[in-house]
């Protein structure tokens, strides 16, 4: 491992909870814009996160906290090993272990809306998995190698290769980012069908890891849709920030803007677009390389 | 001390209103009132609540709701009646089913009059619960020496 790769590992694990409740506290802002109204504080999910720690806990089942953390620790891992620049598909692996982890803290409740939000969750993850093992493929056929570190410091940026299975991914983040219309387990708005599905039974500490985890997360899938753009050039990094700036005010735009779907048509479109513009992507690519 | 006050997470509950009281309470998240400027959020789920917001008068049925939404709350909690009906009974005080207000069931902090209460005074109202969340806070801290710890079973 060099020293950049360190302190981009460093960087990751201090900083990226406050960039992801940033970013958080930005999505609120701007999607209160978009509903006209004046919207909470910049800094509002900080509070929210520090008065959940300090509440009382109210333990529903004793393992919730165990899940919790393990998913903490499971997505924390996989962003640290994504900027440590290791093998890609590894950090997808670990990503969908953390999540299987999220499925037994909200199943081992054994209440009605948690156990709906988990299954969920699972159903989720069917549709997204696809793509984003696509992606892996996509990035090998492109680059000829699965390492973060070489498919970054590769001569040209990968989109070139891979738009197709850009847009797939893109179109998956909208899921894993718990954005309408794909957010079907748990919701950051008020009153789903499901009251809070997934995280109905976790409040104050337990509340709180499930948040910062999220955060963490994001940081990681949006790291990766920056890895579509970035090249040897530093000055990709530029088109970097934009890019990914871009895909994330696209995410506040689809969520603003549509209504959650039933989970079979969530299948169809994902499966859909990921097997379209991927599979295009994959088919032109393997006769031309 | 944490500053809690930014952040009061509510909890609407309709007792037995004619949704007079309920829409004014759903303006209050519309752009013209917009009470999310003061971290206010609508969850619904109890677990997640810091402030209960009831609205209506409390009857036979909906005792046992209303107590259990109250204790699925975790400390610092407050509560908010809403409305003459949450406050007294108001109109249908009289009624064979009517208890009376939400005080007659659990300990209410603050009460909001009016028929139905206006979104303004339904935002000062709040205003005040978080300032009294504030000081919850410090009781909360002192319990949770006393009892050794921060963590309760739901099962008792």
């Amino acid at each position: 491992m060099s020293m950049t790769e360190i302190i981009l590992v460093v960087c990751y694990i201090l900083f990226a909870p406050l960039l992801g409740g940033l970013l958080d506290g930005i999505d609120r802002k701007i999607s209160a814009r978009m509903q006209r109204r004046v919207g909470p504080p910049l800094l509002q999910p900080f509070y929210d996160v520090v008065k959940l720690f300090s509440k009382q806990v109210i333990i529903v089942s004793r393992s919730q906290i165990f899940f919790l953390l393990s998913y903490f620790v499971l997505i924390v891992l996989t962003g640290a090993m994504f900027f440590a620049g290791t093998d890609i598909l590894l950090c997808f692996f670990v990503m969908s272990t953390g999540a299987t982890f999220l499925y037994f803290a909200g199943m081992v409740t054994s209440t009605p809306y948690s156990t709906m939000g988990a299954n969920r969750e699972l159903l989720q993850m069917l549709a997204y998995e696809p793509a984003v093992l696509l992606t892996c493929v996509g990035f090998y056929l492109a680059e000829g190698t699965f390492n973060v570190s070489e498919i970054a410091t590769s001569k040209y940026s990968a989109i070139l290769y891979l738009p197709g299975f850009f847009i797939a991914f893109v179109f998956i983040l909208t899921i894993k980012m718990r954005k309408s219309p794909f957010d079907l387990s748990t919701s950051h708005h008020m009153h789903q069908e499901l009251v809070k599905g997934l995280t109905t039974e976790m409040g104050a500490r337990n509340l709180a890891i499930f948040q910062v985890t999220e955060w963490y997360e994001n940081v990681f899938l949006l790291g990766v849709v920056g890895l579509y753009i970035v090249n040897a050039s530093y000055y990709s990094l530029i088109a970097v920030v934009l890019v990914v700036l871009f895909t994330f005010f696209l995410e506040i735009l689809i969520d603003n803007t549509s209504a959650r779907v039933k989970w079979d048509t969530m299948l169809k479109l994902s499966w859909g677009v990921t097997i379209f513009t991927a599979g295009i992507n994959l088919i032109i690519l393997m006769i031309i390389k | 001390m944490a500053n809690i006050k930014r952040s009061p997470w509510l909890l609407h509950y309709d007792g037995s209103s004619c949704n007079g009281c309920d829409i004014e309470v759903l303006a209050c998240l519309t752009p013209i009132y917009d009470a999310e400027r003061f971290g206010v959020m609508n969850t619904g789920d109890p677990m997640q609540a810091d402030i209960l917001l009831i609205t209506g008068g409390i009857n036979a049925q909906n005792q046992p709701t209303v107590k259990q939404l109250y204790e699925q709350m975790p400390r610092p909690k407050v509560v908010v009646a809403v409305g003459v009906c949450a406050c007294t009974g108001g109109v249908f005080k009289e009624c064979y089913n009517i208890l009376g207000g939400a005080d007659t069931t659990i300990p209410v902090d603050i009460y909001v009059p009016g028929c139905a209460a206006r979104p303004q005074a339904i935002i000062d109202g709040i205003v005040k619960a978080v300032d009294l969340f504030q000081k919850r806070l410090e009781e909360h801290y002192e319990k949770k020496r006393g009892q050794g710890g921060n963590e309760v079973s739901a099962n008792g």
